[in-house]
C-alpha cells in the first residue's frame, strides 16, 4: 500500500463492522434475487425522480412487498431519487417522500439539495444519502453534507483510495463507493451530451449514452482561426508548427485503420482490491446496474459476498480466488478496470473497439424444489435448454458445479425433448444437491 | 424606471479586461486556473488586483470563478486564495462545491456568493436553498428553456444570472481523453498542446455539420457546444422577467469578437431600460456580431425554445 496509512476512526457510530454490500434492483424479482444472493441492502427506483426512466420502476405497493421480503433477510431498501429537479418537479416532492417513508424505505439517494432539504424537514426518519451525481470529492464538502444531517455520502467516482482515506480521517460519516459496474466517463451530472444530441435530459433520466458513440477528432487548420485570441494563436503556432495549408480548414487526427474517438469507459471491477477497500474504511460497496439482468445481479452479488465474507472471517489468511473473478466475467458486458481507485484512467481504460455488449452466459433455469432422495430438481425455465447441453448450477450457499443436462420431464412425468417455454416447470436429475433459488446458467458463445 | 440588469463578461487577460470595460461591461468574471472551471484566462493575484482597481474606478464589479470540483489537496491552498482576493476587493465568487461556500464565509464573508453548478442549477427551490446558505445569486443552467427561466425569477429569493451569449460546456471528465485516444492510436502527444489554443474538435459520425471543441487542462477534458447561444433578439423577454445579470461567455473567442458582442448587448440593455414600452430589437444589431462569428459555428437560441424529454 506504499505510503498510505490506515485511517483512524474517531468513533464507532458511523463505522459498520462489515461493509455493506449494496446491489441494484431494477424490479421486484431482481430485488429478491439480489437479497437472496447476499446483498445487505438494495437500491431501487420509484415512479418519479429517479435517473432510470427506462427501467420498470417500483410502485409503492411493490416497494412495500420488496421491503417485507428484504426484512426477512435483515436487508434494507433504498430508493434512488437522484434527478436534478426542474421547477415543475418541485411541487410533488413532499408527497412522494412521505409515501416512500410509509412504504418502509430506509433511505433515499439524493442529488438535488431541494430533495435533501425537503426530506430532512418533512420525514426525518427517512435517511438521506448524497448521490454520486453531486460529484463530491473532498472532505470539506462531505463535512458540509454531514452538517445538513446526512449520515452517508456516495463519493464521486473520481476519488482515489488515498483521498477516501483522507475523507474518512476528517469526517465521521458513512462513505459509499461504487465498486462494480458501468461508469459515466464524465463527472456524473456534468454531462449534457444527451440533451444536445437528442433533446433527452440526462439529469432527469433520459441519458442516451452519447459518450459511447463514435467521433472523429480534428484540429482547426484555418489560417484565420478567428476564435482564439491572437496571443493564444501565436502560442499555438509556436508550440505546434503544423503547416497552415490554404484552403484546408481541418486536419484529421486519425488515420486509415484507426478506431474512432470515444469517451466510453470500461466497466469498474474492484474484486481484486477488497482488502484495501475494507481497510480504507468504505462503509458501503455499491454495485451499479438497475437495468441489468437477474443473472448479472445474482452473479455479481454472489462473487462480492463471498470475497467480503472470506476477508472478514480471516483477514490475515485471505486470498483472492480465481473462481470469483471467473464468475464476474460470466456476467460482464464489457472489459473491466479499476476506475480512479489507484490512478487516473488512461488509454487502456477506454473502449475504442466495436463493443460486443453481451454477457457470455444466459440464465437458463431457476431451482424451485430439490428432492435429496431421488436427486431430482424442479426447474423453472428462464431460457431455452435441452438434454446434452452443458449447464452450470450456482447459488448463494455452496452450490457450484457443471453438468450435462440429462433427460427432462414435465410435472406430469412426460418426457420432453427440450425446455422450450418461458417459466415452464421441468424436472431433471442433478449431479449434486441444489437448493431453492439456486440458478442454472448456460453458455451463449 | 426599470432596474438595470448587469452585463457580465468573462475576461482572458488584463488587456481584454480593459477592452471589455471600454465596450460597456458592468462586471467581469476572472479567476485562477487552480480553482476556476473553464476560465477564459488565468489571473495571478497581481493581475486580479489590477483588474479590480480598473473596474472599481468605473463603478464596475469583478467576480472570481471558483467553480472547480475541489480535491482534498486543493483545500490546502483555497483559504489563502479566498482571503487574498477578498482583501483585493473582489466583489463576488462563483461556486459549485460546498467547500468553496464554507471557505468564503470563513475567510472573506464580505464577498458575495454566486451559486453556479452549471448544468445542475435547474430549479428555483434549490437556488433558494443555496440562498439560505449564503448565496446571493444563482447562475441558471443553460439547459433550461425560456418558460422555465421566466416562471422561476419571481420565485427566487436570490438574483438570477442567465448566459445570453457564447458557447457552453456539454461534457466534463477528469480523464485525459484526447491524450488517451492518441496513446491508443500509438501516437501520444508527447507533451504537445492539447489545450484551448490547439483548436481541437470532435465530429460525431451522424452529425458532420457540427464541430464540438474539445480541450484538456488540469481539470481533465472539456467538450463544448457546437453552437453559440445568442439571445439578443429576445433579450427583452428576460429583461421584462427581471433577470438581474446577463452573462457573455468569452471562452475560445477573440477579444475583438467579445468587444463587439458586449457593445451590442450594451446598446440593447440601455435602450430597453430607457424605454421598455418603445423598445424593439433591430435586426442590424446582429450584423456586427455576424461579421466576426466563426462561419462554422451557428448562432442559436440554445435550449431557450426547446422542449426536452426524459
Amino acid at each position: 500500500m506504499g505510503t498510505m496509512t490506515k485511517p483512524q476512526y474517531k468513533g464507532k457510530r458511523y463505522r459498520l463492522d462489515k461493509p455493506e454490500l449494496l446491489a441494484p434492483a431494477g424490479n421486484l424479482e431482481k430485488l429478491k434475487f439480489a437479497v437472496h444472493y447476499g446483498a445487505d441492502a438494495v437500491y431501487i427506483g420509484g415512479q418519479k425522480y429517479g435517473l432510470r426512466s427506462g427501467a420498470d420502476n417500483f410502485s409503492f405497493e411493490e416497494m412495500r412487498e420488496g421491503v417485507e421480503f428484504a426484512k426477512k433477510y435483515g436487508a434494507k431498501v433504498f430508493v434512488a431519487t437522484n434527478i436534478y429537479a426542474h421547477n415543475e418537479d418541485v411541487a410533488g416532492i413532499e408527497e412522494y417522500l412521505r409515501n416512500l417513508y410509509e412504504a418502509g424505505i430506509a433511505a433515499i439517494i439524493v442529488a438535488d439539495p431541494v430533495i435533501v432539504d425537503t426530506a430532512r424537514r418533512l420525514v426525518p426518519g427517512l435517511e438521506v444519502h448524497l448521490s454520486t451525481q453531486q460529484s463530491t470529492l473532498n472532505w470539506q464538502a462531505v463535512s458540509f453534507w454531514k452538517e445538513e444531517g446526512l449520515p452517508r455520502v456516495v463519493l464521486g467516482r473520481e476519488t482515489s483510495l488515498e483521498e477516501i482515506a483522507e475523507i474518512k480521517k476528517h469526517v465521521d460519516i458513512e462513505i459509499e463507493s461504487f465498486i462494480h459496474g458501468a461508469m459515466c466517463s464524465s463527472y456524473s451530472g456534468r454531462c449534457v451530451l444527451s440533451n444536445h444530441f437528442t433533446d433527452r435530459d440526462s439529469n432527469r433520466g433520459g441519458c442516451c449514452q452519447s459518450c459511447r458513440w463514435k467521433y472523429d477528432l480534428f484540429e482547426d487548420a484555418r489560417p484565420e482561426g478567428t476564435w482564439v485570441s491572437e496571443e493564444d494563436q501565436a502560442e499555438a503556432e509556436a508550440q505546434s508548427p503544423a503547416p497552415l495549408i490554404p484552403g484546408v480548414t481541418q486536419i484529421p487526427l486519425h488515420q486509415q485503420g484507426d478506431n474512432p474517438f470515444s469517451m466510453g469507459s470500461k466497466d469498474l471491477c474492484m474484486l481484486e482490491s477488497i482488502p484495501e477497500l475494507i481497510e480504507v474504511g468504505i462503509d458501503s460497496f455499491k454495485i451499479e446496474g438497475r437495468m441489468k439482468s437477474i443473472h448479472y445481479v445474482a452473479t455479481v452479488v454472489n462473487a462480492y459476498r463471498k470475497a467480503i465474507d472470506a476477508y472478514m472471517a480471516d483477514p490475515e489468511g485471505y486470498e483472492l480466488k480465481q473462481e470469483w473473478l471467473d464468475e464476474l466475467n460470466k456476467a460482464a458486458n464489457r472489459p473491466l478496470n479499476t476506475g480512479f481507485f489507484h490512478d487516473t484512467p488512461d488509454h487502456e481504460d477506454h473502449i475504442y473497439e466495436p463493443e460486443e455488449k453481451a454477457a457470455p452466459y444466459d440464465f437458463a433455469g431457476l431451482v424451485l424444489e430439490y428432492d435429496a432422495d431421488s436427486g431430482m430438481a424442479l426447474i423453472q425455465q428462464r431460457n431455452h435448454f435441452k438434454p446434452g447441453q452443458e449447464v452450470e448450477f450456482f447459488g448463494p450457499n455452496d452450490t457450484f458445479f457443471k453438468q450435462t443436462v440429462a433427460e427432462l420431464w414435465d410435472e406430469a412425468g412426460n418426457p420432453l425433448d427440450a425446455a422450450r417455454h418461458p417459466l415452464q416447470r421441468v424436472r431433471m436429475k442433478v449431479d449434486q444437491p441444489v437448493a431453492y433459488f439456486d440458478m442454472m446458467r448456460k453458455r451463449k458463445f | 424606471m426599470t432596474n438595470k440588469p448587469e452585463l457580465l463578461v468573462t475576461a482572458a487577460s488584463l488587456e481584454e479586461s480593459a477592452a471589455l470595460l471600454d465596450a460597456g461591461a458592468d462586471a467581469l468574471l476572472i479567476g485562477d486556473d487552480r480553482f476556476g472551471m473553464r476560465l477564459a484566462g488565468h489571473f495571478s493575484l497581481e493581475d486580479t488586483a489590477a483588474v479590480v482597481e480598473m473596474a472599481h474606478a468605473r463603478g464596475c464589479k469583478v467576480y472570481a470563478g471558483l467553480g472547480g470540483l475541489m480535491s482534498n489537496r486543493l483545500l490546502d491552498e483555497l483559504p489563502a486564495y479566498v482571503k487574498a482576493i477578498g482583501e483585493l476587493g473582489v466583489d463576488g465568487v462563483e461556486f459549485g462545491d460546498p467547500a468553496v461556500l464554507t471557505t468564503v464565509k470563513k475567510e472573506a464573508p464580505v464577498m458575495n456568493l454566486h451559486w453556479n453548478a452549471e448544468m445542475t442549477s435547474t430549479n428555483y427551490a434549490t437556488a433558494n436553498y443555496w440562498g439560505r446558505k449564503g448565496a446571493t445569486r444563482v447562475v441558471l443552467a443553460r439547459e433550461l428553456n425560456m418558460d422555465e427561466m421566466t416562471e422561476m425569477v419571481p420565485l427566487l429569493e436570490v438574483e438570477a444570472q442567465v448566459q445570453v451569449h457564447g458557447m457552453t460546456n456539454i461534457y466534463h471528465s477528469k480523464r485525459k481523453l484526447v491524450e488517451s485516444y492518441m496513446s491508443h492510436q500509438g501516437r501520444p502527444s508527447e507533451g504537445g498542446s492539447l489545450g484551448k489554443e490547439r483548436g481541437l474538435f470532435l465530429i460525431e459520425a451522424e452529425r458532420d455539420d457540427q464541430k464540438f471543441p474539445i480541450y484538456e487542462d488540469e481539470n481533465g477534458t472539456h467538450i463544448m457546444s457546437s453552437e453559440d447561444i445568442c439571445i439578443l433578439e429576445d433579450l427583452h423577454i428576460l429583461m421584462a422577467a427581471g433577470v438581474q445579470s446577463f452573462k457573455i461567455e468569452g471562452l475560445l473567442k477573440s477579444t475583438a469578437y467579445n468587444v463587439e458582442v458586449v457593445k451590442t448587448y450594451r446598446k440593447a440593455i440601455d435602450l430597453y431600460v430607457a424605454d421598455p414600452e418603445g423598445y424593439s430589437f433591430q435586426e442590424d444589431w446582429m450584423e456586427a456580431i455576424r461579421t466576426l462569428q466563426d462561419p462554422e459555428r451557428e448562432l442559436s437560441f440554445g435550449f431557450f425554445y426547446k422542449e426536452q424529454v426524459y
